[in-house]
C-alpha cells in the first residue's frame, strides 16, 4: 500500500505502522496520510484495530514499528499531552469525561486556565460556553455537572474539549452513535466549517451514508492492515467498501421480511402507558411474529417507554399485558416471568456481568431451569451455553471467556442468547447494533428476523431510522413522548419518518 | 419454538476451546490460593524456628484453630456480603449484642426451666435480626452500606451496654459448656463448627443459585437487576445470612470465655474484612473466594499466637497485620494485571 504521492501535502501520514501486545498483534502494518482540510474516513470492522490505531495517533499507545510524519517530519507521540500540544485532538467512543466535575472544568482538563496558579474559572466558562455556543447547544450549561447529562450531551462537551485544544487534526471515533439525525446535521456543519479552516478530521463511523455525506477519502482497516486507503468517498461503491471490510460479498444487509399472518395472537398489548413524566398515552400491540420498531430523538421517551413496558421503570398510569394477562407495575420479575427479555441500550453497564464467564451470562436469567434444590448444574449450563454459542457464531468461542474480552457484536449476541434460552414471547431490543459491525451487524438483523419467524414478539428502538423501516413490519414514531404516526414499515420512508420526528422542533 | 429450530439454519462453528480455558481460571484460582499457602507455611516456619516446640505442639495449634474459628465464621458471612458488592461494619457490634441478649436470658433464671438450645437461638435470632435490619435499610431504605452498617455499629454496641448495664455476664449452664467444650476426634467442636460453615459456605457460593446470584448482584447490580434477579431481596438476603454468623459467632464466643459482654466481637470487623481481602475476594464485589477467606483467618491467627509466644506486644501485632494486608494486596494487584494482560 503506496501512500498518496502529494507527500508534502499530507498533514499527518502515517508508514508501515505495527502495534503488538502480549499474544496479539493489534496493528499488521497501516499506512495512511491526512490532508490540511480533509475528512478522512476510516472505515472496518470492530477489531480492525480502529480503536488501537486512533490510541497511537494520539499518543496513548507507543508503536512498535513504523513512521509518523507530521507536517513531513517524523514525530513520535509519547504520551497524550504531547501529542495535544502538537494540535492532535482525539474524541474517544468511550467518553473520557470526570462526572463530578462541571463542564467548564472537563472542557478545560489537562490545559486549564490560569494566571499563576490561580485557575480562571470565569473565563473558561465564558470560553466554555462559547464552545457550545458554535456547537450549537446553548442548552448546556458549563455549570452543570457532566454526569448528569445525556450521553449525547457528554458527546457534546467532548468534542467541545477537542475545540479548545485548538487542533489541527480531530480524531472522532463513531461521534454520530449516541446523537440525533439534527444533531449529526449539527456536528457535519462544524465538520465543514473546521475543515473549511484547514482543520483536518478523522472520521471514523460504521453508517456508510455518513461517511458519503461528510467524507473526502476512505481508508479501510481489515484486521490490523491497511487494505485500501484515497477510495473517494463520494464514488466509492457500498458493495466494494463491505467487501473490503468483511472480505466477503453482503447484497443485502436487512432480512427479507415474512407476511404477519393478521390473526397471530396479540402477544404484548400495551394500553395508555404513562410514566407520569416522560411521555404518556402510549398504546401500542404487538402480534406474534411481528416486528415493530420505534423511531424517535433521544429524548423523545422511547428508551423510557421502552424500560417501563419491561418494569425497569414504574408506570404511572396504564396497563402491559403479555398473553393476556396484566403485569405488576414496576417488576421486573414480573416481566421476565411472563416472558419478557430486554436487551438494554447501554450493553456493558446494563447488560452484562463484564467480569464473568459468557456462559453465566447467557444463563443469568435462567438459572431455576439449570437448578434443583438452589443446586446449579455447571455442565449442563456449559453445554446449553456452549449449544446456543455454537448456533449464533459466538467468536472466539468458549463459553468460560470472560465477557469482557469479546467484541460488541459478540457481546450483544451473549445478550440475545439469554432471552433466547429463556425462550420468551416478547423480546424488546434497545439500539441492538450500537457500537456492531457491518458483518455482526447483518447476522444480528438475520437473529431477531428469524425470532420473529418463530413466533416471538419483537419491539426494536433504535436511532438509525434506515434500521427501523429495514427491519421492522410496523413503525411508530415516538416525539416528545407521544406516539405521532402508527402504520406499516413498507407504507413511508425515511425522509416521511424524519419530518415526524423533528416536527415543531427548531431546525 | 426453541433455539434449535429458531437457528437451525445456522452455519457450524468451530468447537469451543474448552479446556485451554478451563485449565487457565483453575491455574490462575490455584495461584491466588499458593500465595496464601507459602504465606502461611512460611508463618508456621518462623513460629516453629522462635518458639520451637511451643509452637508445634498439638495444643497449641488447636488454640490457634479455636481462637480462628470465631472470626472465621463472621468472615464467611463477609465473604458473601463483600462478594454481593457490600460492606458491614457493624459485626463486632452485632457479635456483642448477640452475646449480652443470650447470656441476659441464660442468667436470669430462664435457664434453669428451659434448655441451653434457647441460649442459643436467641443469639442466632439477634444475629440474623440486626442483618435484616441493616439489608433493609442498605436495598430498601438506600442508604449506603457503609453509613447504614456505622449506624447499626454504634446503636448495636448501645444496646448491648443498657441490656448488660456495662457488666460482663458470666454463664454457667452445663449442658452449654458440656456440648461446646467437646472434642469430636480431637478436634474441638468449635472448630468442628467452623469447618462446617466454611464448607457450607463454599457450597452456597459457588453451586448454588443464591451464590450465583450473588456474584451477579456484586458485579453489576443495574445489569443483574435488569436480568430479572431480585437484587434488593438478595441484599436483604446476604446481609441476614452475616448477621445469622455473627450470632452463631457469638454463641461460640460465649463457650469459649462463658461471658457474654457488650465488649465482645471489638474491631471484628476490621479483623474480617483483611481477612476477606487478602484471602482474594474483590472489596468492589463480582469476585469472592470462601477457601482465600479461610486462608486469611488462619494466617492472622498464626501471626497472633507467634508474636505471643515470642512476648512481643499487641501493638507490634497490629503493625505486623497492617503490613500483611498492604503486601497482599499489592501482591493480588500485580497478579491481577498479569492475568488480565
Amino acid at each position: 500500500m503506496v501512500s498518496s504521492p502529494a507527500r508534502e501535502s499530507a498533514l499527518l501520514s502515517v508508514e508501515g505502522v505495527v502495534k503488538r501486545f502480549p499474544g496479539v498483534t493489534a496493528l499488521g502494518g497501516v499506512d495512511f496520510d491526512v490532508r490540511a482540510g480533509e475528512v478522512h474516513c476510516l472505515l472496518g470492522q470492530n477489531g480492525a484495530g480502529k480503536s488501537t490505531l486512533i490510541k497511537v495517533l494520539a499518543g496513548a499507545h507507543r508503536p512498535d514499528e513504523g513512521v509518523i510524519r507530521w507536517r513531513g517530519e517524523v514525530v513520535e507521540f509519547g504520551n497524550p499531552t504531547s501529542a495535544m500540544r502538537s494540535g492532535v485532538a482525539a474524541i474517544y467512543q468511550e467518553l473520557d469525561l470526570v462526572a463530578g466535575l462541571s463542564v467548564s472544568d472537563n472542557v478545560f482538563l489537562g490545559h486549564e486556565l490560569s494566571t499563576a496558579g490561580f485557575s480562571r474559572r470565569a473565563e473558561a466558562r465564558r470560553q466554555t460556553r462559547a464552545l457550545l455556543d458554535r456547537l450549537g447547544h446553548r442548552d448546556i450549561s458549563p455549570d452543570r455537572d457532566v454526569g448528569r447529562l445525556s450521553v449525547a450531551h457528554q458527546q457534546i462537551v467532548s468534542m467541545a474539549r477537542a475545540l479548545s485544544l485548538d487542533g489541527q487534526l480531530l480524531i472522532m471515533d463513531e461521534p454520530s452513535a449516541v446523537l440525533d439525525p439534527d444533531e449529526v446535521r449539527v456536528l457535519f456543519g462544524i465538520i465543514r466549517e473546521l475543515t473549511a479552516q484547514g482543520v483536518a478530521v478523522i472520521y471514523i463511523s460504521h453508517r456508510l451514508a455518513e461517511i458519503r455525506e461528510i467524507g473526502d477519502r476512505v481508508t479501510v482497516l481489515k484486521d490490523g492492515r491497511t487494505v485500501a486507503t484515497g477510495l473517494p468517498a463520494r464514488e466509492v461503491k457500498t458493495s466494494e467498501l463491505i467487501a473490503l471490510m468483511t472480505g466477503r460479498v453482503l447484497d443485502n444487509v436487512y432480512p427479507r421480511r415474512s407476511p404477519v399472518d393478521p390473526a397471530a395472537p396479540e402477544v404484548l398489548v400495551v394500553r395508555g402507558l404513562a410514566d407520569g413524566d416522560r411521555f404518556a398515552g402510549v398504546d401500542l400491540t404487538v402480534r406474534a411474529g411481528e416486528v415493530v420498531g420505534l423511531a424517535g430523538l433521544v429524548g423523545s421517551g422511547r428508551s423510557e417507554i421502552l424500560e417501563t413496558i419491561y418494569g425497569a421503570r414504574k408506570a404511572a398510569e396504564g396497563t402491559v399485558e403479555v398473553d393476556g394477562k396484566a403485569l405488576r407495575r414496576g417488576s421486573v420479575g414480573a416481566a421476565v416471568r411472563a416472558g419478557m427479555g430486554l436487551c438494554p441500550e447501554e450493553r456493558k453497564s446494563q447488560g452484562l456481568l463484564l467480569d464473568q464467564a459468557v456462559y453465566r451470562n447467557i444463563t443469568v436469567s435462567s438459572m431455576s431451569a439449570f437448578a434443583k434444590f438452589g443446586f446449579l448444574d455447571d455442565r449442563a449450563e456449559r453445554a446449553r451455553s456452549t449449544k446456543l454459542t455454537e448456533s449464533l457464531d459466538v467468536r472466539p468461542a468458549g463459553v468460560d471467556r470472560l465477557v469482557r474480552g469479546l467484541s460488541g457484536g459478540n457481546q450483544q449476541k451473549v445478550v440475545l442468547a439469554r432471552w433466547l434460552l429463556r425462550e420468551c414471547r416478547v423480546l424488546l431490543l434497545d439500539e441492538p447494533t450500537r457500537g456492531v459491525d457491518v458483518g455482526a451487524r447483518s447476522e444480528i438483523y438475520e437473529l431477531i428476523r428469524r425470532l420473529a419467524d418463530s413466533g416471538v414478539a419483537v419491539v426494536v428502538v433504535s436511532s438509525d431510522v434506515e434500521e427501523v423501516l429495514g427491519l421492522a413490519d410496523r413503525v411508530l414514531v415516538v416525539r416528545e413522548g407521544r406516539v405521532v404516526h402508527d402504520g406499516p414499515a413498507d407504507e413511508i420512508d425515511e425522509s416521511r419518518v424524519l419530518d415526524l420526528v423533528m416536527e415543531g422542533q427548531p431546525a | 419454538m426453541s433455539e434449535d429450530t429458531a437457528l437451525s439454519a445456522q452455519k457450524s462453528a468451530p468447537v469451543a476451546k474448552k479446556e485451554s480455558s478451563v485449565s487457565a481460571l483453575l491455574g490462575s484460582a490455584a495461584g491466588r490460593n499458593t500465595g496464601l499457602v507459602v504465606a502461611l507455611v512460611l508463618l508456621c516456619l518462623g513460629g516453629v524456628i522462635t518458639a520451637g516446640d511451643r509452637f508445634a505442639d498439638v495444643d497449641n495449634l488447636l488454640t490457634i484453630l479455636r481462637l480462628a474459628a470465631v472470626i472465621g465464621v463472621v468472615s464467611i458471612g463477609m465473604t458473601f456480603v463483600i462478594t454481593g458488592g457490600g460492606i458491614d461494619l457493624s459485626v463486632g457490634a452485632i457479635v456483642a449484642l448477640s452475646s449480652v441478649w443470650a447470656t441476659t436470658l441464660a442468667t436470669q433464671g430462664i435457664a434453669n426451666d428451659t434448655h441451653w438450645i434457647v441460649m442459643v437461638f436467641t443469639a442466632l435470632l439477634v444475629g440474623g435480626a440486626c442483618g435484616l435490619v441493616n439489608g433493609a435499610l442498605i436495598a430498601y431504605g438506600r442508604v449506603v452500606a457503609f453509613i447504614a452498617t456505622l449506624a447499626s455499629l454504634a446503636a448495636a454496641r448501645g444496646l448491648a451496654e443498657i441490656i448488660s448495664n456495662r457488666k460482663t455476664q458470666i454463664v454457667n449452664v452445663p449442658g452449654f459448656a458440656a456440648f461446646f467444650d467437646a472434642s469430636v476426634l480431637g478436634v474441638p467442636v468449635l472448630v468442628v463448627i467452623f469447618a462446617l460453615v466454611a464448607a457450607g459456605g463454599w457450597v452456597l457460593l459457588n453451586r448454588t443459585t443464591f451464590g450465583r446470584r450473588t456474584f451477579a448482584v456484586g458485579g453489576n447490580p443495574e445489569a443483574a437487576r435488569l436480568a430479572g434477579i431480585d437484587v434488593r431481596r438478595h441484599t436483604v438476603m446476604l446481609y441476614s445470612l452475616l448477621g445469622l454468623c455473627c450470632g452463631l459467632a457469638a454463641v461460640m464466643l460465649i463457650a469459649r470465655t462463658t461471658t457474654g459482654s457488650a465488649t465482645h466481637g471489638g474491631l471484628y470487623e476490621l479483623d474480617a474484612i483483611a481477612a476477606v481481602v487478602i484471602g482474594g475476594t474483590l472489596l468492589s464485589g463480582g469476585r469472592g473466594t470462601i477457601a482465600g477467606t479461610v486462608f486469611g483467618v488462619l494466617i492472622f491467627t498464626t501471626l497472633s499466637n507467634v508474636f505471643t509466644l515470642n512476648n512481643l506486644s499487641i501493638s507490634a501485632q497490629a503493625v505486623a497485620k497492617g503490613a500483611i494486608i498492604v503486601i497482599a494486596v499489592l501482591l493480588q494487584q500485580r497478579l491481577a494485571r498479569r492475568s488480565g494482560a
